[in-house]
């Protein structure tokens, strides 16, 4: 104990040697190729999985004008299914989960006051099978794209049902994705256990880095399930297996199960680090503490825990036990405690603050809007006789994207809105962010709030047409305006960005007043982030930092 | 202030979905009518939904008034609170009693939903009602059972007591079922190429349609909806023409029924016959050459 305390630089009024040599920092396009440093691989990360997040978004708005009208012709069935399947698979493997490794990557070093990632080297290599894993995956467009959806549900991508190599390329992309963050998962664990700042234990962590935490624990359990699925689908597919032929004594519920068993964490390990981001951005604009910091990431934990257990919701409609649907069911309302207590927690940290309504602000009340209500139809779709209607129709379209653009998408644009000033040390514009935040909530309630209905009317999910019975004509319209709209709001954020980066207001090391680490020193972040690292003497040290400084500046007056 | 009219819109939007959700209901109904176990569906799904409604009231309702009755003030301090135990404490236990309540109301209509039930007075009472050793039959034992069987992109329906054991004399039909209402109908569903799912909405839920495995599911249409057909659409990605897979369910009473069945017998019995010529036919004109 005594050592730390000697050691503890902020506390030492005498100047110390803290780098022994200044090199500029490298430019140019070879020294982004190279580099190993955690903020730069951060920015390639936010970059790239953002241009898959428009290329998606695309894929979906091509949907969205196939559907616009009733038995359209616009596009064909083979052309729409393949767009489905890149669609998910782009946001999900491409965009949501590889974003959060970005902000994780950038944020987490600066927020416990680390100098780099704990292994940079590997870092970079978790940045690189990222971009191999696009690049397999969408080559497959020049020759034939996979067709079965992003759950690729055997026997349909069986060699017999899908003949082509689009299955194979998904295969390859889940492989190399997978690796990507598995390596990435292990990097996060190794700094967030071993480099932070002296006096940050585990109960001042901030909460975003508790819930990249968590993100990384769950890839490390639930990615090595996904992987030994795929290899088996590939040995199926091309070396004589027969791991889910029923003929030979398969099981294609082998495959659901090991998919879900994977795909049902994988929804929390893109939900959970938009949480965090939410628990940092709330407070600061609330300029109040964080309400319940230890039920917040307590609540993470569980959700994570519980989230293991209930994979097999996916399939209340295969043949199954009633006792298996049971457990399931009573499973998955388990995991609505613990969400409901992080919302609780977000309201009660607005309650009797000050709240400044800036653009993250915005962003995090849409987040906690929107993802209420894809709660609230995940009560609908756990009670499995209900979910019996409701699977497989557009309900659960719309649920699913009420939970991931609610829980995953707003939260990430707020945290590009709160930390793109520390990142490029230029502030985004205001007004453009907000007519932004407007779009995109307008525009997203638009397009989903009406496919709960059309899912009720009876239209199932991943058809390429639908007859002109009932309303089922007005809602897809209705819906294929709303998407429109959302990609208006998405396209002014970008516009936003790409002014903001070379001309927007100069932001200063902490222009919102801050809790955390990374407003401590410049923006953007010297390559060594830190010369000196304070002592963590709470869950806000910015704070702590800030009054000391207030202090010291009434000492010299008096 | 400013900023007022952004938020003034996002209340009358909340405000205008409130008054739009019980204003029209159809938007946000399930599908029923045509089987008991439909409208219990549909009735435990009215019971989550208002109690839904009200908690997703309250969230959003307390998410709105934070933000605006604390939004930033000349003057005003924001007060430094970092948690409240027994609020917590209050709040989890209280969203676990929803939810136990949401179970106990699941439990209590399950059985009716999942377990088959009795054929009416005037149902179908011919040669295919039989009793199955294998699976949940009504009370009496009695149904008609129908194998269901989802091919890349068709179903087909085979008409026999034991799916295990059909003939190719046993009467069947694609696309269109045909069935005689007041009578509790089972399904033994399965999938003979890809996974498919059989969902006719105003009948009950979906069950999939799984190669090398038997799902099961009923209904029974009332007798006033005689003449109706019930449309269904396969609810699983099966390739590429999975919109195009409809199921039709026809209710017909049941001496209609009867003779739909033996007129399917008759059909099947003199396409055999023509076929077995055929082959007949094919088969001499091939080999007589060759010696």
């Amino acid at each position: 104990m005594a050592a730390t305390v000697d050691t503890a630089p902020a506390l030492k009024p005498t100047p110390q040697v803290t780098a022994r040599q200044v090199t500029a920092p490298p430019r140019g396009m070879t020294s982004w190729l190279t580099t190993t440093d955690h903020k730069r691989i951060g920015i390639m990360y936010m970059v790239t999985t953002f241009v898959f997040f428009l290329m998606g978004g695309t894929e979906a708005l091509m949907m969205r004008l196939q559907l616009g009208a009733p038995n359209n012709t616009l596009i064909t069935p083979q052309t729409y299914n393949a767009l489905f399947t890149m669609h998910g698979t782009t946001m999900i493997f491409l965009f949501v989960v590889p974003m959060m490794a970005g902000f994780g990557n950038y944020f987490v070093p600066l927020m416990i006051g680390a100098r780099d990632m704990a292994f940079p080297k590997l870092n970079a290599l978790s940045y690189w099978l990222l971009v191999a894993g696009g690049v397999v995956f969408y080559g497959s467009l020049f020759f034939s794209a996979p067709e079965a959806g992003w759950t690729s549900y055997t026997p349909l991508s069986s060699i017999a049902y899908s003949p082509t190599n689009g299955i194979d390329a998904w295969i390859f992309l889940v492989h190399l994705t997978g690796l990507s963050s598995l390596v990435g998962a292990v990097n996060f664990y190794a700094t967030i256990a071993n480099m932070r700042a002296p006096g940050m234990g585990w109960g001042r962590l901030p909460l975003f880095v508790w819930t990249i935490l968590v993100y990384s624990i769950l890839l490390i359990l639930a990615l090595p399930v996904i992987a030994a699925a795929v290899t088996l689908l590939l040995t199926d597919r091309h070396f004589g297996t027969h791991f889910y032929d029923p003929s030979q004594g398969g099981s294609p519920l082998l495959w659901q199960h090991l998919f879900w068993f994977f795909g049902h964490p994988e929804v929390y390990i893109m939900v959970l680090p938009g949480f965090g981001i939410i628990s940092e951005v709330l407070p600061v604009f609330a300029r109040k503490p964080i309400f319940g910091y230890k039920a917040i990431a307590a609540s993470t934990v569980v959700i994570a825990f519980l989230g293991l257990l209930v994979w097999a919701h996916h399939m209340f409609a295969t043949p199954s036990p009633s006792v298996v649907l049971v457990f399931f069911m009573l499973g998955s309302f388990l995991i609505a405690v613990p969400t409901g207590v992080k919302i609780f927690n977000w309201i009660a940290t607005l309650w009797r603050g000050t709240v400044e309504f800036t653009t993250p602000l915005l962003f995090c009340v849409g987040f906690i809007g929107t993802f209420v209500m894809g709660g609230i139809t995940g009560i609908f779709l756990a009670v499995f006789p209900v979910d019996w209607q409701l699977t497989d129709t557009y309900f659960v379209v719309a649920h699913l994207h009420y939970v991931l653009m609610g829980g995953a998408v707003f939260g990430i644009f707020a945290g590009i809105y709160y930390w793109f000033p520390k990142i490029t040390g230029r502030m985004l514009n205001e007004t453009l962010g907000k007519t932004s935040f407007a779009l995109m909530l307008v525009g997203f309630h638009v397009t989903f709030l009406i496919q709960h209905s059309m899912g009720l009317s009876g239209m199932p999910r991943r058809i390429y047409r639908y007859p002109d019975v009932g309303n089922l004509a007005t809602y897809n319209m209705i819906s294929t305006v709303g998407s429109f709209i959302l990609a208006l709001g998405i396209l002014v954020t970008v516009i936003n960005v790409v002014r903001s980066v070379n001309n927007g207001v100069i932001a200063g090391p902490d222009p919102w007043k801050a809790n955390t680490l990374e407003w401590f020193t410049t923006s953007p972040p010297p390559v060594n982030n830190f010369d000196v690292v304070p002592r963590v003497r709470s869950v806000e040290p910015m704070k702590d930092i800030r009054r000391q400084v207030e202090r010291q500046e009434t000492l010299v007056r008096a | 202030m400013r900023r007022k009219p952004l938020f003034l819109t996002l209340v009358a939007l909340s405000a205008l979905l409130l008054i739009a959700a019980p204003a029209s209901a159809r938007l946000f109904d399930p599908e029923h009518g045509g089987s008991p176990n439909a409208d219990r569906i549909d009735t435990l799904y009215w019971i989550i939904f208002a109690i839904a409604l009200v908690i997703w009231v309250m969230v959003e309702g307390a998410l709105l008034y934070s933000l605006f009755k604390f939004r930033a003030r000349r003057g005003a301090v924001a007060a430094q609170i970092r948690g409240n135990t027994r609020l917590e404490v209050g709040w989890t236990v209280g969203a676990a009693v929803i939810l136990v309540v949401l179970a106990v109301v699941t439990f209590a209509l399950l059985p009716g939903i999942r377990n088959p039930e009795n054929s009416g007075p005037n149902g179908y009472s011919g040669a295919l009602l039989a009793a199955s050793p294998v699976k949940k039959l009504p009370p009496n034992g009695k149904s008609l059972n129908i194998c269901v069987n989802g091919q890349q992109y068709i179903w087909r329906f085979t008409y026999a007591t034991d799916c295990s054991k059909t003939t190719a004399l046993d009467p069947f039909a694609y696309e269109r079922m045909v069935v005689p209402v007041d009578t509790t109908v089972t399904l033994d569903i399965t999938g003979q190429d890809v996974i498919h799912s059989w969902w006719v909405p105003a009948l009950g839920g979906k069950f999939d349609a799984v190669p090398g495995y038997v799902n099961h599911t009923w209904f029974k249409i009332p007798a006033s909806k005689v003449g109706s057909v019930f449309h269904g659409n396969c609810a699983e990605l099966c390739g590429r023409n999975h919109a195009d897979m409809v199921a039709d369910v026809q209710a017909v009473t049941p001496s209609q029924f009867e003779k739909w069945i033996s007129r399917q017998q008759q059909l099947i019995k003199q396409a055999d016959t023509a076929a077995a010529q055929q082959r007949k036919q094919f088969q001499n004109n091939t080999t007589s050459p060759t010696p």
